[in-house]
């Protein structure tokens, strides 16, 4: 089941950017469809950190994750690279969990 | 589009900024490695994903999907939601690539966001060729190579729990979302769609609350009338 979800989203992944090498340029430029495409992103990614941070199962809760995310704030805030700020927030997650 | 060929300095100043681009983005892979085997999935099958899926975010979104304990096919559609993107940069950068048959199938793997910021910007297609495939290659390699290395690590040393890595991926999703942030609209989006999703969590299976957030987007869509002026991520 994992290995076919993998497979078909992965390939579905690559029709998508064939797609858009491939298409007459004139058929996703209705103005709508192309503001809700460039808000997908924005809305899926803000969905995603939500989620993977406050949510345990079915349950909301606040843990380590949450410091986690802060540390991630200020970091990209300062303009940290990307490495830092996800093993940044990792390391404060960890270290709150060891003294815990 | 001019059809110009590139002076050897001009092509090596190219591939130099794109090479730059390449090893920062494909070291990224580590984390994909060590959170997808965290999450559950097997080495083969991450490096699977980095293979044949290869775009960032919908990898980290599928994987993040099944470490919440959503089902497959749930992780599966969200990566394709996010994988639309690809589709948009596609349709800007193929008048510039004009690229067709064989080549088309082969460059569009390496339809990316960080290839499609190193060449969007170029004036001639001989140019825009050069960044992209530098880029898309040279972070194609990099990618899987650092995939398997993560993901080996990864699996080698315990509870990924102890070592915040379960807090890595959260943070890994808010630098994808970060430069988006810019402008208020996203942001107030980015808002909405955060509070719908964590409405649902009680309610409903892990999935279906990351794919309902996507219903902010077609709302948001459909009332307002801007232009998005953050849509192209800068190189990083």
């Amino acid at each position: 089941m994992t290995w076919a979800a993998i497979l078909l989203a992965g390939v579905g992944c690559y029709l998508l950017k064939l797609a858009g090498l491939s298409v007459p340029p004139r058929v996703l430029q209705r103005p709508v469809a192309e503001r809700v495409a460039d808000l997908i992103p924005v809305a899926l990614l803000a969905a995603l950190v939500a989620v993977q941070v406050f949510a345990l199962g079915q349950d909301l809760v606040l843990d380590a994750r949450a410091a986690g995310l802060a540390v991630a704030v200020g970091l990209l805030a300062l303009r940290a690279p990307f490495l830092v700020v996800v093993f940044g927030a990792a390391l404060v997650a960890a270290l709150l969990r060891l003294l815990a | 589009m001019p059809e110009e060929t590139l002076s050897r300095a001009q092509r090596a100043a190219i591939v130099r900024d794109s090479l730059g681009v390449g090893v920062a983005t494909g070291a990224y892979g580590v984390s994909f490695g060590a959170v997808s085997v965290a999450a559950g999935l097997s080495v083969a099958q991450t490096c699977a994903l980095s293979l044949v899926m290869f775009t960032g975010a919908s990898q980290f979104a599928f994987v993040g999907v099944l470490a919440a304990g959503g089902a497959p096919l749930s992780g599966g559609l969200t990566a394709l939601l996010l994988g639309t993107r690809n589709t948009l940069y596609g349709l800007r950068l193929a008048p510039l690539l004009r690229w067709r048959g064989a080549r088309r199938l082969l460059a569009s793997q390496v339809l990316i966001d960080e290839s499609t910021a190193m060449s969007m910007t170029r004036t001639t297609t001989a140019a825009a060729r050069v960044g992209f495939l530098a880029t898309g290659v040279a972070i194609f390699v990099l990618w899987n190579l650092a995939t398997l290395l993560g993901a080996v690590a990864g699996s080698a040393i315990g509870d990924p729990r102890t070592y915040g890595l379960d807090a890595a991926v959260g943070a890994a999703f808010l630098a994808l979302l970060w430069p988006r942030l810019t402008d208020l609209r996203n942001r107030v989006v980015a808002l909405a769609a955060a509070a719908v999703a964590l409405g649902i969590v009680p309610l409903a299976p892990a999935g279906v609350p990351v794919l309902a957030a996507a219903g902010v987007a077609l709302l948001a869509g459909v009332l307002t009338s801007r232009p998005d002026p953050t849509e192209f991520p800068e190189a990083r």
